[in-house]
């Protein structure tokens, strides 16, 4: 039986006909009761259940998970990775999850295929070009790897650009993160999955949650479309969804749930090897190992728990795309496809205790959670093992906003909101 | 494309629309108001999963409205103009 992955066992299944791998990660039964819950089969739910057996050794863990895990947003996502944010408290959060990135093949034993391909941001005009220094500086004054880039450094890596005299969005430079790029977003969900179930988690697909059991004034459980299940720590990850829980649970989020599209290209062979983004496009752009070209754009403009995205806003991101890439003209387009993310005023994530007691929030990640996976499980997990913040997760908590401490990222996401 | 009813207009194309909150979030009165009621009056939302009842603005006749409106079919319900007298 082949359980780890190596060369070795590689080479030792070719030699077997490959019918010696196990599965990935075992489909238990539901029990009646665990150490702690987390709902939502996400990237951050399943990073939750692996942090909490191997950082804090609380292995009776149960992920619940209304469909299949990673069928939400962490398996429609443009897969971008990256840190490159503002504020000190974000560069903590984000700088975090992007260290633990680079780590997470070798943790997880599991290759998550992460592309440090590097990304820039482009800026159009002299003002975005100001705009661009004073980030550029505040990034590397927060120990981020940062740099301003001229024309001609875009130009050298993103030569396709429509660098022509008439170009509707002209480079005047941009900012330059050489250590983002991308990572294979079903290899993050399937490799902590695989992770945590070999460290005693349960995982439970098509476990939907539609009640809390509260007891004393406590969540001390969850009721589910298979059953009831128990525990005194509740954690929970259900991105776009947030505010439907929240409902059962009794309170409100500053959450507006809304569609976000992407869209890839048919494949083809090596033409951009970075990731590109235009806030004056309203679009980013990046080619998949597979060699289709995955674009990704703005939130679609009304709320709206229908995961399939708007006409308008597709037409527009494809209209962009054309402006910065004449030469995709050509392309044919192959699937779109949408999420449902969960928008906060100061596109900021909520880390934290919730209103209810016993139950712990990890949402609001909006358009950007991909890239902050690994430090939303760590931080989801420290929380419900020790139900207490630490300095990482504590400025990412709900009383922010009555405390007027919001922390406005709608520059560091990079796209319109 | 989508078509909203504007209460004024009748049915325009849905990029003419822009989307402005909850109805019924009324803004608190009054010196003495709690921070608390001050944070969800400015930040919580219900954000409901199928029927919704939201402030919409018709951007090309400057009006605002009511529509009520499924999240998920983004069906529409009723739209009405904010004191009422109209209705699409
Ligand atoms: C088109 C698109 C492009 C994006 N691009 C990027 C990007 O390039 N980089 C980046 O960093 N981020 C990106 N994001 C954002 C990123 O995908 C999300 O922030 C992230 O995946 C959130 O992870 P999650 O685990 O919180 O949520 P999800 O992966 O959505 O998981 C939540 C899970 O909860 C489950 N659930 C919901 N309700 C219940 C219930 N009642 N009971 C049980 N389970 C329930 C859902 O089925 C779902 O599987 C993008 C998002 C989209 C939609
Ligand atoms: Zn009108």
């Amino acid at each position: 039986m082949t359980r780890r992955y190596s060369a070795l066992s590689l080479f030792k299944e070719g030699l077997a006909g490959q019918t010696g791998w196990k599965q990935a990660w075992r489909s238990p039964e539901p029990k009646p009761t665990y150490d702690a819950i987390v709902i939502g089969g996400g990237g951050h739910g399943l990073a939750t259940a692996y942090y909490l057996a191997n950082n804090h050794g609380i292995t009776r863990v149960a992920v619940l998970e209304k469909g299949w895990i990673g069928g939400g947003n962490t398996g429609r996502n443009t897969t971008v990775v990256r840190s490159n944010y503002y504020y000190p408290e974000s560069v903590e959060l984000y700088g975090l999850a992007h260290r633990l990135y680079e780590g997470l093949s070798k943790d997880l034993n599991y290759n998550v295929m992460l592309s440090q391909r590097g990304m820039v941001n482009l800026c159009h005009s002299t003002a975005e070009m100001e705009i661009g220094a004073r980030t550029v500086n505040a990034m590397q004054i927060n120990g981020i790897d940062a740099e301003l880039f001229s024309p001609d450094d875009v130009r050298r890596v993103a030569p396709i650009y429509n660098f022509s005299p008439d170009a509707r969005f002209p480079v005047f430079g941009g900012i330059w993160q050489g250590r983002a790029g991308t990572a294979r977003h079903d290899a993050v969900a399937w490799g902590y999955a695989r992770a945590a179930s070999r460290l005693g988690v349960d995982i439970i697909q098509n476990c939907e949650i539609t009640d809390f059991i509260v007891e004393g004034g406590r969540c001390r459980g969850v009721q589910t479309t298979r059953g009831a299940i128990r525990a005194e720590r509740i954690g929970m990850a259900v991105a776009g969804h947030s505010s439907v829980l929240a409902a059962k649970a009794g309170f409100r989020l500053p959450i507006n749930s809304y569609a976000l599209q992407a869209c890839v290209s048919e494949p083809v062979k090596p033409i951009l090897d970075t990731v590109v983004l235009s806030p004056g496009c309203g679009v980013y752009v990046s080619q998949s190992d597979k060699g289709e070209i995955v674009i990704g754009g703005g939130l679609d403009r009304i709320p709206s728990y229908a995961q399939r995205g708007n006409l308008p806003t597709l037409e527009s991101v494809i209209a962009g795309v054309l402006e910065m890439f004449p030469i995709f003209g050509q392309l044919k387009l192959m699937r779109q496809w949408a999420g449902i993310v969960d928008v906060v005023p100061d596109s900021s994530p909520i880390i934290g205790p919730s209103p209810l007691p016993n139950l712990f929030l990890n949402c609001g990640w909006g358009t950007g959670g991909f890239k902050a996976i690994p430090a939303g499980g760590a931080l989801l997990a420290n929380l419900l093992a020790t139900g207490k913040h630490n300095d990482i997760s504590r400025p990412f908590d709900l009383d922010r906003f009555a405390a007027g401490r919001l922390i406005d990222e709608a520059a560091g996401s990079g796209i319109a909101h | 494309m989508q078509l909203f009813p504007c209460p004024f207009c009748g049915p325009r194309d849905e990029t003419e629309f822009h989307y402005g909150g909850d109805a019924g979030n009324a803004r608190p009165d009054g010196a003495e108001v709690p921070t608390d009621r001050w944070a969800g009056y400015l930040y919580l939302r219900g954000n409901p999963k199928g029927t919704a009842r939201e402030i919409w603005v018709h951007m090309n006749c400057g009006e605002f409205f009511v529509m009520e409106r499924d999240t998920v079919t983004h069906k529409v319900l009723s739209s009405t103009a904010l004191g009422g007298e109209h209705t699409a």
